[in-house]
């Protein structure tokens, strides 16, 4: 009795949690109009999910215009505007799948109530992710976005392939699950608190202390699992191939996000001291990402698994920045922001081509896209400029994502920082070769059939390839739009 | 000197007229071909009509410096701004870029290659001239490496579509190559960035090209100025192409459609050498002094295997290829030796090299469309067959073999002649060495050349074509190349209207290159 009157309930700023509020609200809102209506709610479904991601973005904006920076818990939950800015993120990335969605999971007639509730679920988890700055937050919002992400990989029921992405996905995300959480007890046994906050002051100060060095390292490969570096990637290729092609769109753009939320929050927030071990770590783990990723891209013939590289590599790319994490934390921070940003969209806009493709093709060979300037000359330019972003060609929006990294490590300076660059240098003519491929079959090869029909392209893809070629042009032509997200919330998650 | 009114508007019209008329065109549907046609072309005339202005409105008694400079806020956050503006060094690439264009555009009017779709070439022909125009007018580092990377992709589309045979191998090798040489150059822009000081030793951090232009270096060490020189030296040399980095040229050119080839020649080429006057020596001029010899050292080889390579060749184009690398190479020579009698030779020379080859490509272009070869051993007689054809490829030959009188002569003769008294201390015998290497490479170019002209325009034509009736110079080709011709014999007669107009920012570079030299 003692223990329970002494607790009190900690402050709630209502507003602060409005965003993660409304999420909820509308998740249940879909299961309870589900179990009421039944089937004929269904083709309200998406249209519902999506105004509720819309209406979440409007609480984000109110927090932006206030723009104090609020901490609750003891400093677990930080609302900021760093949290703000990938929050807003992830709720647009989110609307672009569903816009993906709409016509790919009734066309497949699966389950469509579960498959929002679900897909509105995980993006709670990274919702809260970009606000967690203690370690059972971050497992928390880790568990909430992953769960769902297991059972939608393996939503086409009746595919052996679906269920083996599923699976896949799920032991290793368990393992990685595990391994992060051996990783935070030690670290928590060190500092006896959760908070990162106490974490930095405690790490800092334990410099040859290997059990902190165990820890740090074993949470660092949990996440790497979770955005699939290598060699920590294994899983992706057949995940990604495997599941159902928007749930891979939203797997590869917005849950590599989150992980990549986490990691610069415990780098930044919680090692900051430790460049020691994280330094050399990023570096070996982000050149390696990158080149086997890239290498082993150029030998798929699988449109799908060919993104599914093309994602671990890009990845690699992200991982960059940490390797100069205490040189230039600012400029890596900014990096970051300003990649996965970019990412996002360059990345759901190769899926919706891909998507459109094959409601025609009914394949995901490369070779299926041959002649396709020919019949769908719109969906021919479209995934040009995505391919262009992704490999980093001016105007698309790529190049600015990649520009940030050099920056990063030249601010940083030295030969390690210079040698990490000449490596991403390469990897971009590496990675062309294979976007180079794709970009063959639909300018420079005949339609393989002789089929010449046209696409229909039904209307929810068109605003989803709208919405991915706007951001995608305009990043790239006007870079000062995401750079300003990216100058803004590197203060306060250095600060936080 | 403040730019007002239509004048701070002058140059970007020039730049994206082309770009507003590429989306516009993409807006025509497919079937109205002449519409969309005209409009590619009115939007390339009107960009050109500008560029004259431009030409008209320059004040030549300040060529030195920049006009026309309009300076406004872009990507405020890694501080890089719009700012456009030209000297007597940008004018005569901007204005054979904008000439270049509307002729190839003429030329492939009723010659769209296989597999045809005149609107995507078109289109792709305009992207492709706003990259280049804006390469040569911009004054800010990461505008221009935008721009610098914009051509990247059309060109890869024209030879990947349009080429012949293997042109899937031979646009990714010019593409591949290309992205390698420009990953790296951004590293050094920004290495540029976060090292340049000025003369009081404060951190820069800006990609201002005039700002970097006049500082010239100073507080960025040698050993640094070293690499990242290295780094700007991939970059521009790739694009150059120098020797080793040139073997996506032959390939390129060789499958590449006629105006392709014609354009790479005449303008893309010539962004790499441009690269090097006006980033990479001035920026880094302690860098430059430790790798001139070795550019010219690369050059010379460049001359030799360039020639070398010519005239081992079977095909027609991918002699004119080769020749492209022997002559950039004499380019490349005459900015090593970091004098102002080189470098404005190398200035001359790209301009006649551009006009030369880009009409030698036209040529073998048209060849090919009478022939649908270019082997050279099947060919013969063409001055029987089309005569007006076979003359214009002779005076072009003479052209590029540097006859005096013509516009190859004054990009060639001015070069060699500086390399044997090179600036900045550079060592006079190394040079002295590469005088007489270059002087054998005129030799063996005018072997090649001549040795061209006889076995496919001297003599009875083959028994093959024998028969064959071969239409001679049409009224579209006449169109597109009688401004070459003419430039050709203008600059060939009267030198002094491009060597006027570059001098004053040439000396202003070499001068501060004296000047470190004179320092250290």
């Amino acid at each position: 009795m003692e223990v329970l009157l002494a607790f009190s309930r900690p402050a709630l700023d209502w507003h602060a949690l409005a965003p993660e509020l409304t999420l909820l609200a509308f998740g249940t809102l879909i299961t309870v109009v589900d179990i009421i209506w039944d089937d004929r709610s269904k083709r309200a479904m998406p249209t519902l999910a999506g105004i509720g991601l819309l209406a979440t973005l409007i609480p984000i904006l109110t927090l932006a215009v206030d723009g104090t920076e609020r901490s609750m818990f003891g400093g677990a939950y930080v609302v900021d505007d760093f949290s703000l800015v990938l929050k807003a993120l992830f709720l647009i990335s989110g609307y672009v799948v569903i816009l993906m969605s709409v016509d790919y999971i009734r066309d497949g007639d699966y389950y469509e109530n579960e498959y929002y509730t679900l897909m509105l679920t995980s993006l709670l988890g990274m919702v809260m992710m970009s606000s967690s700055r203690d370690l059972i937050s971050v497992f928390v919002a880790l568990e909430l976005l992953s769960i769902p992400a297991y059972m939608l990989a393996a939503w086409r029921k009746g595919g052996p392939r679906s269920n083996e992405a599923g699976l896949k996905y799920y032991l290793m995300g368990v393992f990685a699950s595990a391994v992060m959480l051996y990783g935070m007890s030690l670290i928590y046994g060190l500092a006896g608190s959760t908070t990162f906050e106490a974490i930095a002051q405690e790490l800092g100060s334990s410099e040859a202390n290997p059990v902190a060095i165990l820890g740090i390292l074993f949470i660092l490969i949990g996440f790497a699992f979770k955005v699939s570096a290598v060699p920590f990637h294994t899983w992706a290729p057949d995940t990604y191939e495997g599941a159902p092609t928007p749930v891979t769109a939203f797997l590869a753009v917005a849950s590599k996000t989150a992980g990549m939320v986490a990691l610069i929050q415990l780098v930044f927030v919680a090692f900051p001291g430790r460049d020691d071990v994280v330094q050399p770590f990023f570096w070996l783990i982000a050149a390696l990402t990158m080149t086997i990723g890239n290498l082993i891209a150029l030998r798929q013939n699988n449109i799908v698994r060919l993104l599914a590289y093309s994602g671990v590599a890009q990845g690699g790319f992200m991982l960059v920045p940490f390797a100069v994490a205490a040189d230039a934390p600012a400029r890596a921070v900014e990096a970051l922001v300003i990649y996965m940003a970019i990412y996002a969209f360059m990345n759901l806009g190769a899926f919706t081509v891909v998507l459109a493709v094959a409601r025609k093709t009914r394949s995901g060979e490369i070779d299926s896209y041959g002649g396709l300037f020919q019949y769908a000359p719109g969906l021919a330019v479209a995934m040009t400029i995505f391919l262009a972003a992704l490999a980093g060609i001016p105007p698309a929006g790529g190049w600015f994502a990649k520009f940030g990294l050099f920056r990063a490590l030249l601010d940083a300076g030295g030969g390690w920082a210079a040698g990490l660059g000449v490596v991403v240098a390469v990897n971009t003519v590496i990675a062309f070769a294979y976007y180079a491929r794709v970009l063959v079959q639909m300018w420079f090869q005949p339609v393989p059939d002789g089929d010449e029909r046209p696409i229909a392209i039904p209307g929810a893809l068109k605003a989803a390839l709208a919405v991915t070629i706007i951001a995608t042009m305009a990043f790239g032509i006007l870079p000062g739009l995401v750079g300003h997200f990216g100058e803004v919330s590197v203060l306060s998650a250095l600060g936080g | 000197m403040e730019v007002t009114g239509f004048d701070t508007w002058v140059l970007s019209l020039a730049v994206f007229l082309p770009l507003v008329g590429a989306l516009v065109v993409m807006l025509i549907p497919k079937a109205y071909e002449t519409e969309l046609k005209l409009v590619a072309l009115g939007s390339s005339l009107i960009a050109l009509v500008v560029g004259a202005y431009i030409a008209i409105q320059f004040d030549y008694g300040a060529a030195g410096d920049l006009q026309f400079v309009v300076d406004k806020g872009w990507i405020d956050v890694i501080n890089s701004r719009y700012i456009v503006g030209l000297d007597g060094l940008s004018l005569p690439l901007l204005l054979l870029s904008l000439v270049v264009v509307p002729l190839c555009l003429i030329y492939s009017w009723n010659h769209i290659p296989d597999p045809g779709n005149p609107k995507a070439f078109f289109v792709l022909l305009l992207i492709l001239s706003t990259g280049m125009n804006g390469s040569f007018v911009s004054q800010d580092m990461i505008l221009f490496f935008v721009f610098f990377e914009v051509v990247l992709l059309p060109m890869y589309f024209l030879i990947g579509v349009w080429g012949g045979e293997d042109r899937r191998y031979a646009s990714l090798k010019f593409f591949l190559y290309t992205l390698f040489g420009s990953a790296l150059m951004i590293i050094s822009f920004l290495a540029l960035f976060f090292l340049s000081k000025d003369a009081s030793g404060e951190l820069l951090q800006t990609f201002d090209m005039r700002v970097l232009t006049d500082v010239a270096g100073v507080g960025i060490i040698k050993s640094t100025q070293v690499w990242i020189f290295a780094g700007l030296f991939m970059g521009f040399g790739i694009k150059v192409p120098m020797f080793p980095f040139h073997t996506w040229l032959p390939d390129a050119h060789t499958q590449a459609p006629t105006v392709g080839s014609v354009i790479l020649a005449a303008v893309l080429l010539k962004l790499g050498t441009y690269g090097f006057v006006r980033i990479a020596i001035p920026f880094l001029p302690e860098g430059a002094i430790a790798w001139a010899p070795w550019i010219g050292l690369l050059a010379v080889i460049g001359i030799i295997y360039g020639a070398l390579g010519c005239l081992a060749q079977k095909d027609m184009k991918r002699l004119i290829a080769f020749s492209s690398v022997a002559h950039m190479g004499f380019v490349m020579l005459g900015i090593a030796t970091l004098t102002d009698f080189g470098i404005n030779a190398a200035v001359f020379g790209m301009i006649a090299h551009g006009l030369i080859t880009g009409m030698l490509f036209f040529v073998a272009g048209s060849v090919k469309e009478r022939y649908h070869t270019l082997e050279i051993a099947r060919l013969g007689g063409l001055l029987k067959a089309a005569p007006r054809m076979g003359w214009i490829l002779g005076f072009a030959s003479m052209a590029s073999l540097g006859l005096p009188g013509l516009a190859g002569f004054w990009g060639e003769f001015p070069a060699i002649l500086s390399a044997y008294n090179p600036g900045a201390g550079l060592s006079e015998e190394l040079f002295r060495v590469y005088m007489v290497i270059a002087a054998i490479g005129t030799v063996l170019a005018a072997g090649y050349l001549l040795w061209l002209f006889q076995r496919t325009a001297f003599g009875e034509p083959t028994e093959e074509f024998a028969g064959h009736e071969i239409a001679d110079v049409n009224r579209d080709e006449w169109i597109a190349w009688v401004p070459f011709l003419i430039g050709i014999v203008l600059f060939g007669i009267w030198p002094n209207l491009i060597f006027n107009v570059t001098d004053d920012v040439v000396s202003g570079i070499t001068a501060s290159v004296e000047a470190i030299a004179a320092g250290s």
